[in-house]
């Protein structure tokens, strides 16, 4: 068992980023889902927030996929992803429109966390890959950044309710 | 997962396998690091209030060690059922124990959302083969095709 965060291998990494394409396949399969069982009942300013919140999730898989093609490794697949968040949605969905944006202030703050924490133990460790170290670091600092607007964007609708 | 959860679940696994106190040696042991780095740790969750040691005996968790030491062994336990279910890696033990330390409890719930784990989590986690029962009996199964 390693004690400490370190990231040390490509293959560490790869692992990694698949986790990160994962949670945004989760962020949309959600979104996706919450539409489909409440659509009717939101109003204009849940359904932009949450089609935003899947449309930059997918374009964050997107940059994370292309890093791990790289890194020669496979992705993970929407449907795949998408089939799993329905099997367990039932037991997990949000009953009103204060869990849905519950549910996306998770979504938006577990992903902060996972890029922060990745960022972290990819800075504190001094190996190498096979892709280039500071290209990884520049896309995960930028989608952390996006994951941040998206945490403050959707307290500000949770406090404006 | 931070270092001190590690740590608790580290314990409550051994003093699964020992049925009583665990030895700084097989705590240190199942960290894979130095027994002076265990007892140096083992030491602040003592202050934390989180374990007791007494000497020549070895460590105890206390109960609030216990939920603590639970919950990370649940955490654990997606972790290894989200690489060997959704991401099919065989090797999903040694995966599960490189990663956890970059793997927070917020992640691991958020996963948690596509996996289908029993509602005995963690009893079902069996120390021995440092898996969850039922990962090792479908493993078991493939191994046996």
């Amino acid at each position: 068992m390693s004690v400490g965060q370190r990231v040390t291998s490509d293959h560490q990494l790869a692992r990694l980023l698949q986790i990160g394409v994962v949670l945004e396949e989760v962020v949309e399969a959600r979104s996706t889902h919450h539409h489909r069982e409440m659509e009717d009942e939101f109003d204009a300013e849940l359904d932009t927030l949450l089609r935003e919140a899947a449309a930059e999730s997918a374009e964050h898989r997107e940059r994370l996929e292309e890093l791990i093609a790289e890194l020669d490794a496979e992705s993970v697949s929407y449907e795949e992803i998408e089939a799993l968040v329905e099997a367990q949605y039932g037991k997990t969905k949000p009953e009103d429109f204060d869990g849905v944006l519950y549910d996306q202030l998770c979504n938006e703050e577990t992903a902060y966390k996972f890029y922060d924490d990745l960022i972290g133990a990819i800075e504190g460790s001094d190996s190498s890959f096979s892709v280039d170290r500071e290209r990884v670091l520049d896309t995960l600092r930028s989608i952390r950044a996006e994951e941040a607007e998206g945490v403050e964007e959707v307290t500000a609708v949770m406090e404006r309710r | 997962m931070n270092t001190a959860d590690q740590y608790l679940k580290a314990i409550y696994l051994v003093q699964a396998v020992e049925d009583g106190p665990a030895s700084t040696g097989s705590v240190a042991d199942a960290l894979d690091v130095s027994p002076a780095s265990a007892n140096e740790m083992i030491g602040k969750l003592e202050e934390r209030g989180l374990a007791e040691h007494e000497k020549y005996k070895g460590v105890s968790l206390t109960d609030e060690g216990i939920v603590r030491a639970r919950d990370a062994l649940s955490n654990y336990c997606i972790i290894e059922r989200f690489l060997a279910n959704v991401l099919e890696v065989e090797e999903f033990r040694s995966e599960a124990r490189s990663l956890e330390a970059v793997i927070d409890d917020t992640v691991a719930e958020r996963l948690d959302t596509i996996i289908d784990r029993s509602t005995e989590c963690p009893d079902c986690f069996d120390a021995e083969t440092d898996a969850c029962e039922y990962l090792a009996e479908v493993e078991a199964e493939h191994t046996a095709d």
